[in-house]
């Protein structure tokens, strides 16, 4: 079942303005808004404001809230080791990129 | 029911252990390889693909009844070997088609299109469904679908387009959920960032029926390079020069990743030595500098000429490179 279908898209640049809803938070990890009560209560992702009973999150907790919630389901850890672990692989990542860069600087020899 | 031809999976050989391990060694197995190739954690290219073989190996290891439908089979299959089930198998291993599977990866956003057509066919349907959030919880909707996208920093200087072919998750009107190649055409916006996110609304996974599709969001990657690379809105980029340029000053074109701009190196440079040219990071309403990290190289003393000068610098300038280490 294989097909090929054209489109031009033109998306939506996601920035640190952009914020979604708890149900739209939920939505994108798939899980249930007792998890997201709990995450927010562990620290991992903060609402950014409240209107009437809709909580907002900011853009960035859904990547956040979706590898929490993966790594818990998937490797049996608990939600502050999930956390734990995101946060490093958030600093991973950021090391990987100025390590790339500094080993450049650092090693090179003209050919 | 259409014929299709599907491989034998050898389970035990994706877990790496024993036909006759034990329940405990299967999880202690699981575990260990999901660290290794969570797609979350693993720099590993083929980790998604690895990490959803495991998890329908575990799904069927883990199930005392599932394990030993699937160890009825036989030892003697290979992987990959083309791979029929038994007549009969449904009715006497009691995997009807439909029975409902609340398995492994729901409520994670993983859908039907994990699992093999192997374990589909041996442990039956129902499971197709198990993805996105417990049923009822919200109107259905496709699954919004999350994916890295690959760009240079110098499209993020000038904005790209760029084609993309995906898999992406389709429902049939009865719920059946399968993958379909999609081209998407996408416009990267200049000035994005690494991590950012673009949002392509309705591009995600169709839901069945009249439902409202998913979205599909591509987080956006900078390729490594070796002379640029950002953090956030500021760019590094790493500038060779010569000994010569370093100590005596000059004026350097710098290429940047889109256009390029005449600089001044004060004299007495070190290597990583950085200068700032102020809006010359990533475009945008306040757009990020650009730090341009000085790093010496050395001509290499291959000829006369060469050797001639460094004899002449060793023999002429009193200079201790060392001379700010302690010696015992």
């Amino acid at each position: 079942m294989t097909e090929n279908r054209k489109f031009m898209i033109e998306g939506q640049l996601v920035d640190e303005r952009t914020e979604v809803t708890i149900v739209q938070l939920c939505r994108s990890c798939a899980i249930e808004s007792e998890l997201v009560d709990r995450l927010v209560a562990e620290g991992i992702i903060e609402p950014s404001r409240r209107e009437g009973d809709i909580l907002y999150f900011p853009q960035h907790s859904v990547k956040r809230t979706r590898i929490v919630a993966r790594l818990r389901s998937d490797l049996g850890i608990n939600l502050a080791g999930a956390a734990l672990a995101v946060e490093l692989l958030e600093r991973i990542e950021r090391l990987e990129s100025r390590l790339h860069f500094a080993e450049v600087v650092g090693g090179q020899v003209s050919k | 029911m259409y014929i299709y031809t599907m491989k034998y999976k050898d389970y035990y050989e994706i877990m790496g252990v024993p036909r006759e391990a034990s329940q405990v060694e299967i999880k202690k197995a699981y575990r260990k390889k999901a660290r290794k190739y969570h797609p979350d954690v693993s720099k590993d290219k083929n980790a998604e693909e690895r990490f959803k073989e495991l998890g329908e190996a575990y799904a069927v290891l883990k199930d005392p009844e599932k394990r030993k439908a699937y160890d009825q089979l036989g030892a003697n299959w290979q992987a990959g070997q083309d791979f029929r089930p038994p007549p009969g198998w449904q009715e006497s291993a009691g995997f009807g088609r439909g029975g409902g599977f609340d398995g492994f990866g729901a409520g994670s956003g993983r859908g039907a299109e994990d699992f093999s057509d192997f374990f589909e066919e041996l442990f039956g349907g129902g499971f197709s469904r198990a993805g996105g959030p417990r049923p009822g919880a919200y109107p259905p909707q496709g699954q919004d679908v999350h994916a890295r996208i690959s760009i240079d920093i110098r499209d993020s200087y000038t904005g790209a387009t760029r084609s993309l072919q995906m898999q992406l998750p389709e429902a049939t009107p009865d719920g059946r959920v399968f993958n379909r190649q999609r081209v998407l055409n996408v416009t990267i916006p200049k000035g994005i960032r690494q991590g950012q996110q673009i949002r392509l609304k309705g591009q995600g996974g169709q839901a069945p029926g009249s439902g409202q599709s998913g979205d599909l969001y591509l987080e956006v990657e900078f390729r490594a390079d070796d002379h640029f690379h950002a953090e956030g809105k500021d760019v590094y980029l790493n500038l060779p020069v010569a000994p010569w340029e370093a100590a005596l000053g000059g004026k350097v074109t710098v290429p940047l990743p889109s256009g390029h701009v005449d600089m001044n190196i004060p004299a007495n440079s070190a290597s990583g030595r950085k200068l700032r040219l102020k809006g010359k990071g990533l475009p945008g309403k306040s757009p990020g500098d650009l730090y341009v990290v000085l790093n010496v190289v050395f001509p290499p003393a291959h000829d006369k000429t060469a050797r001639q000068i460094y004899q002449e610098m060793r023999d002429k300038m009193s200079f201790d490179p060392r001379a700010g280490m302690r010696r015992s």
